[in-house]
This record gives C-alpha cells, sequence and structure tokens, in this order.
C-alpha cells in the first residue's frame, strides 16, 4: 500500500468523491457553453482568419514581403519558430518526465499542457513551411526515392535533423495524450445521452470498457511512451539550438546551446501553461483541482529553469570575453550596447530578473502575480530568440553589409494570427476535451485528496 | 542499526593505502621529468575525481530535499558519508595548487609570469630567474633596458584579470570552504532531527538546500573552468562547466549505490527495498545518459564547426589517446544504456555492482582526460596510475566507512521516514 507522508500538501481540495470529479471535470462538457467562450473563440477566430490571409498573402506574393534582407536573412520566422517549438516542451515534460518522477501534482495539469504542446507545435511548423517561398515543394524535406527528382537531401544539415526531430516529437506526444484520453472518454460516452454525441466519444475512446487487463495495458503503454518521449524533450531542442550552434557565427556558435535551449524551452512552457491554467481554474471552476500548491510548483520550475538560463547567459557572456576570440567578444558586446541592446535589456530583465520574485512564497502563491509574471516569461522568452537570431546576423564582417531588420505588417500579422489560431484550438480543446486527467486525478483522491489525508492521519 | 566498520574491512583500506603509498612515494622518483607532470597530473585527477563524487552526493542530498523527495530518505546516511570526505579531497586539491603555485609543478601554463609579462631585461633573458616587464612604462620607470619577451602569450596575458594567483586562490578557498560548511550544516541537522524529531528541522533543510543548490550552480561551473579548463588554458568551451558536473554527479550516483549494495550484503539497511534499487539504478542510467548528452553536444558542435582554436582540444585527445578517449565514451554510454535499461536489471544488485565497477573506472578516465591531455604531450599509463587511484579508494574507503559507524544507519525521525519504508513502484 502506498504511504504519503502527513507533511506533504494534499492536491484534491475539498470533500470530493469519485462521483464529484467526474461531474466537475464533464459537467462544462455537457451544459452550454458560457457567452464569454463564444466572446473568445470569435475573437481568435477572427484573429485566425487574418493570419492565414496574411499566410496566404505571403504565399502569394513571395517571402519579399517580410522585412528580410540580405544581411538579416533569418528574423521574426525564426523566431517565432523556435518560440513556439519551445512553448510546446512544457506537455511533454509534464506528462513524461514528471511521471517517471512520479510527482502526482502533474495529473492536473498534464492534460491541457498536453494540448497546448500539441497546438504550439502545429504553430511552430507553420514558420519553416511559409518560410520555403513554394510550399507546394514542401515534401523536398523528407528523404525521397529519386523518382521524385534527383534531389537528396543533406544530411549534414541541422535544418534536416529539425524535420525528423520535430516530426518525432510531434507524433509521440500525440500518441501519449491520445492514449491517456481515451479512458476519460469512455466516462464521457457513459454519461452522454444524446445518442449523436455518444456515439462520437464512443468512437473516440476505442471501445474502452475500463476492465482491469485495460487499465494494466494503459499503465504500461505510458510508462513505455514516457521513456522514449523523455529523450525526445531533451532532443527537439538540442536540435533546434544545433540549427544556430553549428555554425560559425559568432553569438550562434557556443557549446552550451543545446542544454540552455532546453531549458529555455521549459521556462517558456511552463510559463504558457501557467498563463493559459489560471485562466482556465477560474473559468472553469477548477480551483479544487489546480491548486495554489500546484501553481506554487509550477511557478518553482520557472524559478529553476530560469535560472538555469541566467546561468548559461552569463557563462556565455564570461567565455566571450575569456576566449579572447575578437568577433566573439564584439557580438556579446554589441549585443548589450549596440543598436538591438533594448531586446537584450528587455530579455534579461523577463527571463532572469523577474522570475527571482518568486522566490517569495507570497509573489508565488499569488495568482495574480503570477499570471502577469508568466506573461512577463512568454515576452521575455520572444526576445530571447530575436536577440541571438537578429543581433548576432545583423553587423556582418563587413561593415558596409551591417543592417538592421525592420518587421513589415506581415511579419507581425503572421505572427499575431498564429497566436490567434492556438488560442482558437485551446478553446475548442476546452469545450469539448475533458480538461484534466480525470481517472487518473480518481488514482490519488484517497491518499492526496484533503478530506482523506486528515482522515488517514 | 549502527554500521561497524569490520576489521577486516579497515584492513583492506590501509592495504590499499599502503599500496597506494608506495607507488605515490617511488612514482616521485621514477617520474620526475617535467617537474613531475605525471606524478602531478595523477594527484589532481584522483583529487578531483574523488571530491567530485563528494560534490555529487552533497548535491543530490541537497535535491533530495529540495523536491521532497521521500524515498531517498533511507539512503541520507550513506550520502552523508560519502559527502564527508569533501575536506579531505580539499587538502589533496589544496596540495596540487600549492605546487603549481610555487612551480613545483606546471599544471596551470597561466602561472609562469612568463606567459603574462611582456617584456624581459636583455641581460636576464634565458637565465633561470628573468627579470619580467608588464608594460614599457613599468621599464623605463626601473630603468631597465628590455627586450620583447620571448615566452610572452598574449591570449594568456589577456586573460590574467581572471587567471591570476590571488583570485585564484579566493575563489578555490571559497568554494571549498562553502561546500565544507554546508555539507557540516546537513550532517548536523540530520543527527539533531534524530533526538528531536518534527518537522522544524526539515523544512530549515529544506530551505537551506535551495540555497545550496544555487551557490552549487554557480560554482560547479566555475571550479570546472578554474581548476580544470585553465589547464587547456588557450581553449574554452561554455558547455564545460555543465559537462564536468554531470560526471560529479552519476559519478557520485554511482559510488551510492555501490556502498547501500554492500551495506545490504553485509546485512545492513534492511528496509531498503528493490524499489529503491531501482531508483538508485535509474539515476545511474539517466545520468549516464545525461552526461553522454552534454559530451556529445560539446564535442560534436566543436568538431562540426572545425574552428582551430577549439578544435586543437579534441585533435590532441583523438591524436595522442585515442582509446581512452573513445573508449571512455562508450563505456560510459553505451553500456548503462544496455545494461540497465530494463527494469529487474536495476533490481539486480549483481548487474548494479557490475555497471557500478565499470562506470567507476570510465569516469575516472573521463578524469583522466580532462586532465592529462592539457599536462603531457603523450599518454602514459601504468602502474603509478593504478596506484594512486588505489591508494586513494583506500582512503576514501577509510573515510567514509569511519563516518557511516559514527551515526544509526537509518534516519530515526525525518516526517518523510514513513513514505521512504513503504516506498514501492
Amino acid at each position: 500500500m502506498h504511504k504519503e507522508a502527513a507533511i506533504r500538501t494534499p492536491l484534491i481540495l475539498g470533500n470530493k468523491s469519485y462521483h464529484d470529479i467526474t461531474s466537475d471535470v464533464i459537467g462544462p462538457i455537457e451544459n452550454k457553453a458560457p457567452t464569454g467562450w463564444y466572446v473568445l473563440i470569435t475573437i481568435a477566430g477572427l484573429i485566425s482568419l487574418w493570419g492565414i490571409g496574411c499566410i496566404l498573402y505571403l504565399i502569394s506574393t513571395g517571402i519579399g514581403v517580410w522585412g528580410l534582407n540580405k544581411t538579416v536573412g533569418w528574423a521574426w520566422d525564426i523566431t517565432n519558430f523556435v518560440w513556439w517549438v519551445g512553448i510546446g516542451h512544457a506537455g511533454t515534460l509534464i506528462s513524461a518526465v514528471l511521471l517517471l518522477f512520479r510527482q502526482k501534482w502533474r495529473m492536473a495539469i498534464n492534460r491541457s499542457a498536453e494540448a497546448m504542446t500539441i497546438f504550439a507545435v502545429m504553430m511552430a511548423a507553420v514558420f519553416p513551411g511559409i518560410h520555403m517561398g513554394r510550399i507546394w515543394l514542401a515534401y523536398f524535406v523528407f528523404p525521397l526515392p529519386n523518382q521524385f527528382g534527383s534531389l537528396w537531401v543533406n544530411f549534414n544539415s541541422p535544418l534536416l535533423w529539425d524535420v525528423f526531430a520535430i516530426s518525432t516529437y510531434f507524433s509521440v506526444s500525440l500518441v501519449f495524450w491520445y492514449i491517456g484520453l481515451i479512458p476519460d472518454f469512455a466516462t464521457i460516452r457513459d454519461r452522454m445521452t444524446k445518442p449523436l454525441t455518444k456515439k462520437i466519444y464512443g468512437m473516440l475512446s476505442f471501445g474502452w470498457s475500463g476492465k482491469a487487463k485495460q487499465w494494466s495495458r494503459f499503465e504500461e503503454v505510458s510508462l513505455v511512451l514516457a521513456g522514449l518521449a523523455t529523450p525526445l524533450v531533451f532532443s527537439v531542442h538540442s536540435i533546434v539550438s544545433m540549427d544556430f550552434a553549428t555554425s560559425v557565427i559568432p553569438g550562434w556558435h557556443t557549446t552550451i546551446f543545446p542544454p540552455y535551449f532546453v531549458s529555455g524551452a521549459v521556462f517558456s512552457g511552463f510559463a504558457m501553461v501557467l498563463t493559459l491554467l489560471l485562466v482556465m481554474r477560474k473559468v472553469m471552476k477548477l480551483e479544487n483541482y489546480i491548486t495554489r500548491k500546484h501553481v506554487e510548483y509550477m511557478n518553482i520550475v520557472i524559478i529553476v529553469t530560469g535560472s538555469i538560463v541566467g546561468v548559461a547567459y552569463l557563462t556565455e557572456l564570461f567565455i566571450s570575453w575569456y576566449s579572447g576570440v575578437e568577433y566573439e567578444s564584439y557580438a556579446f558586446i554589441n549585443r548589450f550596447s549596440g543598436p538591438y541592446f533594448w531586446a537584450y535589456w528587455i530579455m534579461m530583465t523577463c527571463n532572469v530578473v523577474t522570475p527571482q520574485l518568486f522566490w517569495f512564497k507570497k509573489i508565488r502563491t499569488n495568482f495574480i502575480l503570477t499570471f502577469i509574471l508568466s506573461i512577463v516569461v512568454n515576452i521575455g522568452m520572444w526576445f530571447e530568440r530575436f536577440v541571438i537570431i537578429v543581433t548576432s546576423l545583423h553587423r556582418d564582417y563587413v561593415p558596409s553589409s551591417w543592417s538592421m531588420f525592420h518587421p513589415t505588417w506581415v511579419d507581425i500579422g503572421v505572427f499575431i494570427g498564429t497566436i490567434g489560431i492556438f488560442f482558437f484550438l485551446f478553446l475548442l480543446f476546452a469545450r469539448f476535451f475533458p480538461v484534466l486527467a480525470l481517472n487518473e486525478l480518481k488514482s490519488i483522491l484517497r491518499v492526496s485528496g484533503e478530506e482523506n489525508k486528515k482522515e488517514n492521519h | 542499526m549502527n554500521f561497524v566498520f569490520s576489521s577486516r574491512a579497515k584492513l583492506v583500506s590501509y592495504i590499499l593505502m599502503i599500496v597506494g603509498a608506495i607507488a605515490i612515494i617511488a612514482g616521485f622518483f621514477v617520474y620526475g621529468e617535467n617537474h613531475h607532470a605525471r606524478w602531478w597530473s595523477n594527484m589532481m585527477i584522483n583529487g578531483f575525481y574523488f571530491l567530485g563524487i563528494a560534490l555529487g552526493a552533497l548535491f543530490f542530498y541537497a535535491l533530495h530535499f529540495a523536491t521532497e523527495t521521500a524515498w531517498a530518505v533511507m539512503l541520507r546516511r550513506v550520502m552523508e558519508a560519502v559527502f564527508s570526505f569533501i575536506p579531505y579531497a580539499s587538502v589533496v586539491m589544496i596540495i596540487v595548487f600549492i605546487g603549481s603555485t610555487f612551480h613545483w609543478n606546471h599544471i596551470y601554463h597561466w602561472m609562469d609570469e612568463a606567459t603574462t609579462m611582456q617584456y624581459v631585461t636583455a641581460a636576464s633573458e634565458g637565465s633561470a630567474h628573468p627579470d619580467y616587464f608588464y608594460s614599457l612604462e613599468a621599464a623605463e620607470k626601473a630603468g631597465a633596458d628590455v627586450m620583447a619577451n620571448p615566452s610572452y602569450d598574449e591570449l594568456i596575458a589577456n586573460k590574467t584579470m581572471y587567471l591570476n594567483k590571488p583570485f585564484f586562490w579566493i575563489r578555490t578557498l571559497i568554494y571549498l570552504a562553502t561546500f565544507i560548511l554546508f555539507g557540516n550544516w546537513f550532517r548536523k541537522r540530520s543527527l539533531k532531527e534524530d533526538e528531536v524529531g518534527g518537522t522544524e528541522i526539515h523544512m530549515k533543510g529544506y530551505k537551506r538546500a535551495a540555497v545550496y543548490l544555487v551557490i552549487f550552480a554557480v560554482f560547479s561551473s566555475t571550479l570546472s573552468w578554474d581548476w580544470l579548463m585553465s589547464i587547456d588554458t588557450h581553449w574554452f568551451s561554455t558547455l564545460y562547466g555543465w559537462y564536468v558536473f554531470s560526471g560529479m554527479w552519476v559519478s557520485a550516483m554511482n559510488i551510492i549505490t555501490i556502498l547501500t549494495l554492500y551495506l545490504i550484503s553485509k546485512g545492513y539497511l534492511k528496509e531498503v527495498n528493490s524499489s529503491h534499487l531501482q531508483d538508485m539504478g535509474k539515476w545511474v542510467f539517466a545520468l549516464s545518459f545525461l552526461w553522454s548528452y552534454l559530451w556529445f553536444s560539446q564535442f560534436m558542435l566543436i568538431w562540426y564547426s572545425n574552428i582551430p582554436e577549439e578544435v586543437t582540444y579534441f585533435i590532441v585527445r583523438i591524436n595522442e589517446y585515442k582509446v581512452p578517449f573513445f573508449g571512455m565514451f562508450i563505456v560510459n554510454f553505451a553500456l548503462p544504456m544496455v545494461v540497465l535499461m530494463s527494469r529487474d536489471a536495476k533490481r539486480n544488485p549483481g548487474f548494479l555492482i557490475a555497471m557500478g565497477t565499470i562506470i567507476f573506472i570510465g569516469h575516472y578516465m573521463d578524469t583522466f582526460m580532462l586532465i592529462v591531455p592539457g599536462v603531457m604531450e603523450k599518454m602514459a599509463f601504468g602502474w603509478l596510475e593504478v596506484g594512486f587511484l588505489l591508494g586513494f579508494m583506500g582512503l576514501f574507503i577509510n573515510r567514509v566507512f569511519s563516518s557511516l559507524a559514527k551515526a544509526p544507519l537509518e534516519p530515526q525521525k525525518s516526517p518523510y521516514l514513513e513514505e521512504s519504508l513503504h516506498h514501492s513502484i
């Protein structure tokens, strides 16, 4: 029998029964959606349409409509790509790594974090896709047999590794997320009365009947997938970092990039999870499940990963001086004092300084402050990628090719559009999917529920 | 139950120490060339390897506090014993640094002022004690007739703001003092908790652990730059500190596992069950991956970019040290991956011990590769290296076992004790 120490904080508040958990999670799916949901999804939908419009304009006209120039050949596009991929790290970290570490608090947040991961990775994939210019030839990123033309991909290129890393990560995350959903879909199916919805959720649940054998297989496959997904969490952002670090460009080529990018990705991913969940717990009345303690745990992850990122920034800065390499030192002096100094200091403030506020228990357990700081981190991590990409490029070796990057309305439009699509998908998820892993939560009610903990001790 | 440091175990530790002492003394006279370079590198390899093991144990100790890990509570005394070795290893490190400071060894090229001084008086150039001047003004002031110093190394000279003897010593002493202070603090509170119980000490430990983790996050990087990266003074790599840290951590988990298995085989730690073992095995397995990931990231990025000032580091290692260089990577990566993958292997003491021994040697070789190629041009491995390692093993066993014998092997009143006793996965 599993034993839980008395000093651990309960993870499910109130006097909940198994039935209460089911009703609390499935209630919002059965009932009519509140007006607020319609308002939000309309706004998100309109922004999505605007974004899709911008993308269509971009594809039909050409990459020239972006603000790129011959010196700054990568700017917002790749910044957005890395930003979204980074956000897409939290979900699988929560569901896989925290599963391996037996962190039970993950059960209240894993479902929505995984959904967010999948949507974020989809948004990330948009950018390299449209960056190709001729997106209808996008299939050439795969190693295809020569019947398609004698064009063979360059296996030495980290851009190709990216294709494999991200598509693998996306597939495994999707399977992981879906397998977790199966028992919950079955629970919804059993409660639905309308034949059509019953049918739909029945199909989605793959005929799950809750037999002991099925549960045993469910747990086995979760563990196996967690084992597979954990190296993927590391590999994806490591390989994204290699897009830069394998080059010889000062400011890009540095060995700390892989682990530092992974840490930064987890950092930004958790910030986005917090942004979404702090709203969701309120609107969908899930305060008893996503408790203050959950928020505190996530904030601790934010401090840890933010500080790792901070150590990495300072390491890079120090070594750029220590190395004695002229170009390397210049790249960093230019970062913090050149024309893009403001971007550098926004990045430093948002990623390294403000997260340290979470050392104060009062702040890390305060919902409003956490919400504000989570957005600050999201902004900071966007600027981190902008700083890495644009400031390293904009001053070329030859001063005559020095230039600045100015985003056009299409740059801005596509970025905002992806945020719209992301929220549109997330709102759909929140309406029709069980937002908490309700069957998993039931497994900890006996040991970690507030009332049960009181009785046990 | 209290551990008894049996006379047989004592005898083994003494024999190892005597063998080591003989090798160390004989080695000093046999390998005298180049300021006893080989002898001093061995001192440093072993000093740093065992310090790293102790520091890794202290890090994991703090980590298990800060993350409220219950299962590891049963292994607290084992970890305390391992990190009780910090002061002894620190002494070894200090001896090496004293040797470097007084030029008894030339491990640190930058400590030779010939490399950092731009001018030398023509009369003294080439003599045993040349008169150096760092600038023309200084030479003029002294009225000396100077010429350009042929040993001057601009790259090293540019680093003197960071790499200079006083600052190096200040940093070194701060690191070691911090580690010893935190280690003692944790140990004292842990013993106190056995008497008074409650949650107060535990909560204090939780907070103190978080502070230590922050400090160690910085120090683990800077100490690797200071003590190890500066051996190859020209070379630099931003990942270096994290790579060295991961090596310390995996070595520590490995030793804690081996020590736990030894205690179990002698009839101690009866409450440590197969779930605890599996978790230990998981750490060794996972950290071997982490270490390999960082090794590969550093190697691959430098190899791929092929920038001369960076790639020289690996060229030396591949040309002169091919077998240990690639050999230790295979040993430290592929073997744990294959052997410790399955659940049953991680619950099997035989597998864990066999794997542990291999990893112990593998990470010794890693430490060897961190130090030796920067000090000596050619690979050298023989009775001296083996003798040194055996001697240090003897000292380590002796000190760790006597620390184990000082307190009950199971913590008595931790708030997480019950949870740890019932650990089942």
